[in-house]
């Protein structure tokens, strides 16, 4: 008997932590809607796992980092840290201990959070029901081990200091700047990396690839960019995952789901005008290649049979579920490995409260060679006024190399 | 041992059409709710790849998705004085099986039925006197009007996004529609399907004829379409890979491409698939449901309280598990007693095929609803009187593919294989149309579903029993029609016809169409009916039952669009019930 009390109160005492301080309510749920923009749960959450409980293998250059539980148990998340911790965790990339954590936790893009800010994405921390989850937190090899490394490291490329607002620019698009620069760490998939996995500042926003898949140009480039896309484009592609040049796949599906189409959409307003200001950046686009050229027709034949019944003939597609290809700018990147990839091995829509459907691209790695794919990347790069770079059947090799998991 | 699961508000028993569409209703209002499928989990990303979903070997001829004998069966008799033998290999019909039921594997053929169907009886003893009705017969009006059904029709078709095109909106009647149908508020949400040659043969022979040809309402869309609940659709690019297959195009309308989507969205819905109910669990007294008791894939037991259980299966499973759960008095036809089982009805199929010369047909270019088809001979739209018989049947010229495996018509006569049979299979392919009539079957005394006195399944319970013939009502009906069919092909220019009359006795093995209905029928009096206009039990009033099964008898069309309109008319019942229960009709 004493022991079925015991079992009814435990679950009360897990929720006493939210329940204890019924003041920081607006707190909490300002915590709340920070964390959403900040995405916490996309890389803190393990396939499978209790959100928030950590697990998940970051894959990086120098080897997979073990993301960390942040729910409060106090043994193996952080339950025991106080926000002054986890401010410093957020600003410096320091543990309580003051050992170093790893750049793959964007410190350098929290750093401009306000403390106000991140003491509510504390607070709202603090509300989650404790997750027990042990995670190895040393799974790198030597010598990126050393964690003291990274104080070398952030002496080269980190600049610590919360977000200045720039005067001359709108309330608007410095809430924008603020979110995108801060929380939202929009850079640490859409700048290319330098050789020692920071941001190359001076290419910021200008695209890179993560997990095989481009996160493309983001500044306001006519040919890479988001030139063609308005600011409405821009919230509606936030909100649901597409816009009429472009449907959301691979790691930015995640992104919309967990984050963005959840987020108050004067927030997804002030990103967007924020992106569209900031200026642009890209490299210049090519002459298109000649309907001539082996490769393209190649590529139409492997097209008008493989791909123009849901893209259509015109590469329109369809409104929602099959993306058009004529002007998106994911196709017209300078680094094809999404469009390769996405025919190799498939991909999935997000799903959003207004767009279910969470449309899907078949995999057709298994019926199309090579040699079959690159003409077909090619043809797509090359028509209906998109230009961009002919891709070769060795890119291809390796691209599918890389995602399929197949050596030579 | 029999474990007791946390109670639901709701508990769904087969998650199809029906089922997905009352969860989704339901628990968007925030009532927690479960789904319990029989089959497995079916979503088009996962399970219908462009890549592999066009396999006839895999789909047509090895029935993929269709319900395997080992998971459920039948016996089958014509008439009560034979024995009924299990049904070992499903033939004349194919029920789904997993989510999405036969919602995934129909052609999607999407009609209303016409006002005269839903009053028949009254109808027809008014204006032929009540002599004329077959001997035997139960034929009985419906407890809706087609006015009543209309909003209901037109959500369903909303959901569905069906492409048609209008004949009579408002009582104005529109060219190039069904002049005969009844007044619907609007027209169809996407435009008509495009047609084929043999089509246009087919409406030029018939306008000259007198008749009223029009496009067949179609759940294979001619537009990009987003329903209501947020679910978007592609235009069908003529695959010709309807009918026993998964759609991989987001074309055809189904639970999966236009509920499930929006569905598992919702944070108090959960599905259990791979689960067999087994009974409906009543209190002490029998008046009310308690909730259900089901088999995992395991062969666990577990038994699931709900306040509301929403019987969502297989018309001819709805009817089993209401015989073994007690619910509402087993039909006995010696007696004509009873209600549950009876009046089961099926459909009836005949036509002409047309042989023609000098024409390509194009017959792999095509949808699961292509086709032309004319209402003048379908209900009473025609006097009756001289025929003799009640009924009647909508004719169409369709075609729903020219699959490589199947589809190799042939005139009479040729050898089964050999150079002979090449020949003719190169020179007919695409050279034959097809002139067809779905007659409606009317429901009678001997007609009917009990439990089987010998066969049981797996679990030992008895097996149902189906006791089914085409009566000599149906049988004038549908070989008069085969005639009219045949008047139409030849009119069409065909060189030579060869007309196909009603089979008889009706045989179990040969495939004819899976619309099978009635047995929990929806109705007015508590003694010839299961259900109230709600499709509430008339016995136990927190039970709902959806589909075919509730057809008083069956009509010349397909269901599924009517079987649509009657649960959004029950959801409203369903909505009520939650205010204040009880029964929603007083006997």
């Amino acid at each position: 008997m004493r022991l079925r009390h015991l079992l009814v109160l435990l679950p009360l005492l897990a929720l006493g932590r939210a329940a204890a301080d019924p003041d920081n309510y607006v707190a909490i749920e300002r915590g709340k809607a920070l964390a959403t923009a900040g995405d916490c749960i996309a890389c803190h959450t393990a396939s499978g796992g209790q959100p928030f409980a950590g697990g998940l293998a970051l894959q990086t250059p120098f080897g997979a980092i073990m993301t960390p539980n942040i729910t409060p148990d106090n043994l193996t998340g952080i339950g025991s840290w106080s926000k002054d911790d986890f401010a410093r965790a957020m600003h410096e990339g320091r543990r309580p201990a003051g050992t170093y954590l790893y750049p793959a936790f964007p410190y350098p893009y929290y750093a401009r959070v306000t403390r106000g800010d991140l003491d509510a994405i504390y607070a709202y921390l603090q509300t989650l029901p404790p997750v027990e989850n042990r995670v190895n937190r040393n799974t790198l090899p030597f010598p990126f081990n050393i964690r003291l490394s990274m104080a070398g490291w952030n002496g080269l490329f980190f600049t610590p200091g919360e977000f200045k607002p720039d005067p001359k620019r709108s309330d608007e698009f410095n809430r924008g700047a603020y979110l995108v620069e801060g929380l939202g760490h929009c850079g640490a998939c859409h700048t290319p990396f330098n050789s020692f996995g920071a941001s190359q500042n001076d290419k910021y926003l200008q695209g890179n690839q993560i997990d095989n898949w481009t996160a493309p140009n983001i500044t306001n480039d006519m040919q890479a960019g988001l030139g063609k896309w308005t600011v409405a484009d821009i919230v509606q592609y936030l909100k649901t995952g597409q816009t009429r040049f472009s449907l959301a796949s691979g790691p930015m599906k995640d992104v919309i789901e967990n984050s963005t189409s959840k987020m108050a959409e004067a927030d997804l307003k002030a990103m967007a005008v924020y992106l569209k200001e900031r200026g642009a950046a890209g490299s210049p686009a090519p002459a298109p290649l000649a309907a001539s050229d082996p490769r393209m027709q190649m590529g139409e034949a492997v097209f008008v049979d493989t791909c123009s019944a849901c893209h259509m003939r015109s590469g329109d597609g369809v409104e929602h579920l099959f993306p058009t290809l004529a002007g998106n700018v994911v196709a017209t990147q300078d680094d094809p490995a999404s469009l390769i990839r996405i025919i190799i091995a498939g991909g999935r829509a997000a799903s959003t409260d207004t767009t279910p459907t969470a449309p899907s691209m078949p995999s057709l790695g298994w019926r199309l060679g090579d040699e079959q794919i690159a003409a077909v990347v090619t043809y797509v790069r090359n028509s209906w006024g998109n230009a961009a770079a002919p891709v070769s059947a060795e890119t291809v090799k390796a691209e599918r190399a890389r995602v399929t998991g197949a050596g030579d | 041992m029999v474990r007791r699961l946390p109670r639901k508000d709701v508990v769904i028993v087969g998650l199809g059409w029906t089922g997905s569409i009352l969860a989704y209703e339901l628990s968007h209002t925030g009532l927690d709710v479960v789904a319990i499928e029989r089959g497995p989990w079916r979503d088009t990303a996962t399970d219908f790849n462009i890549g592999t979903a066009a396999d006839e070997l895999r789909y047509a001829v090895r029935q993929d998705i269709f319900l395997r004998p080992k998971q459920e069966t039948l016996t089958m008799r014509n008439n009560p004085s034979q024995t009924a033998l299990p049904i070992r290999k499903w033939g004349s019909f194919l029920p789904g099986n997993g989510v999405g039921g036969a919602g995934v594997h129909w052609n999607g053929q999407t009609w209303r039925f016409l006002p005269d169907d839903f009053r028949i009886r009254s109808h027809y003893t008014e204006r032929y006197g009540e002599a004329f009705l077959p001997e035997g017969n139960h034929i009985q009006d419906w407890p809706v009007s087609f006015e009543e059904l209309e909003p209901y029709y037109d959500k369903f078709e909303r959901v569905a996004g069906i492409s048609g095109k209008a004949g009579n909106i408002k009582g104005q009647i529109q060219p190039g529609g069904n002049p005969f149908e009844g007044a619907r508020e609007r027209d169809y949400p996407t435009p008509p399907m495009k047609q084929g040659y043999q089509q246009e043969l087919f409406s030029q022979a018939a306008t000259k004829m007198g008749l009223h040809p029009f496009p067949r309402p179609s759940a294979n869309l001619s537009a990009a379409y987003t329903n209501p609940y947020g679910c978007s659709m592609a235009p069908c690019t003529f695959c010709g890979f309807c009918e026993w297959f998964g759609c991989a195009n987001y074309s055809k309308s189904s639970p999966q491409t236009c509920v499930l989507p929006a569905l598992i969205r919702e944070p108090t819905f959960e599905a259990r698939t791979e689960c067999e109910v087994t009974k409906v669990n009543l209190t002490v007294d029998g008046k009310m449901a308690t909730g259900v008791t089901y088999v995992d894939a395991n062969g666990e037991e577990w038994e699931q309280p709900a306040d509301l259980v929403l019987v969502c299966a297989y018309a001819l499973f709805n009817v089993r598990l209401l015989l073994l759960s007690g619910i509402g008095k087993p039909y006995d036809p010696a007696r004509d007693e009873g209600v549950v089982g009876r009046n089961y009805a099926y459909q009836t199929g005949s036509g002409s095929l047309a042989f023609f010369e000098n024409v390509n047909f194009n017959p792999f270019a095509a949808a699961g609803s292509t086709g032309v088809a004319l209402d003048d001979y379908n209900s009473d739209n025609f006097d009756h009187a001289p025929h003799g018989f009640v009924g009647g049947a909508s004719i169409t010229c369709a075609h729903t593919n020219g699959r490589p495996i199947r589809f190799h018509p042939t005139p009479k006569g040729t050898p089964n294989w050999g150079s002979a049979w090449k020949k003719a299979v190169h020179d007919t392919y695409q050279r034959v149309a097809s002139v067809g009539a779905q007659g409606s079957v009317m429901s009678y005394r001997n007609n009917y579903l009990d439990l089987d006195p010998t066969y049981k399944d797996a679990l030992g319970r008895p097996l149902m029993r189906m006791t089914f013939d085409y009566q000599p009502n149906e049988q004038k009906m549908a070989n008069w029609m085969a005639d009219r069919c045949d008047e139409i092909a030849k009119a069409m220019g065909a060189k030579s016809t060869q007309i196909n009359r009603l089979g008889v006795p009706w045989n179990v093995v040969p495939y004819q169409t899976t619309h099978n209905t009635g047995g929990a029928v929806m109705g007015s009096d508590p003694k010839t009916s299961v259900l109230n206009r709600y499709l509430q039990s008339w016995d136990v009033p927190n039970v709902f039952v959806m589909g075919a099964s509730a057809f008083p008898q069956n009509a010349g069309y397909n269901p599924t669009g009517t079987v649509g309109a009657l649960t959004y008319l029950a959801l409203d019942g369903i909505f009520n019930y939650l205010k204040s229960s009880g029964p929603l009709v007083q006997p």
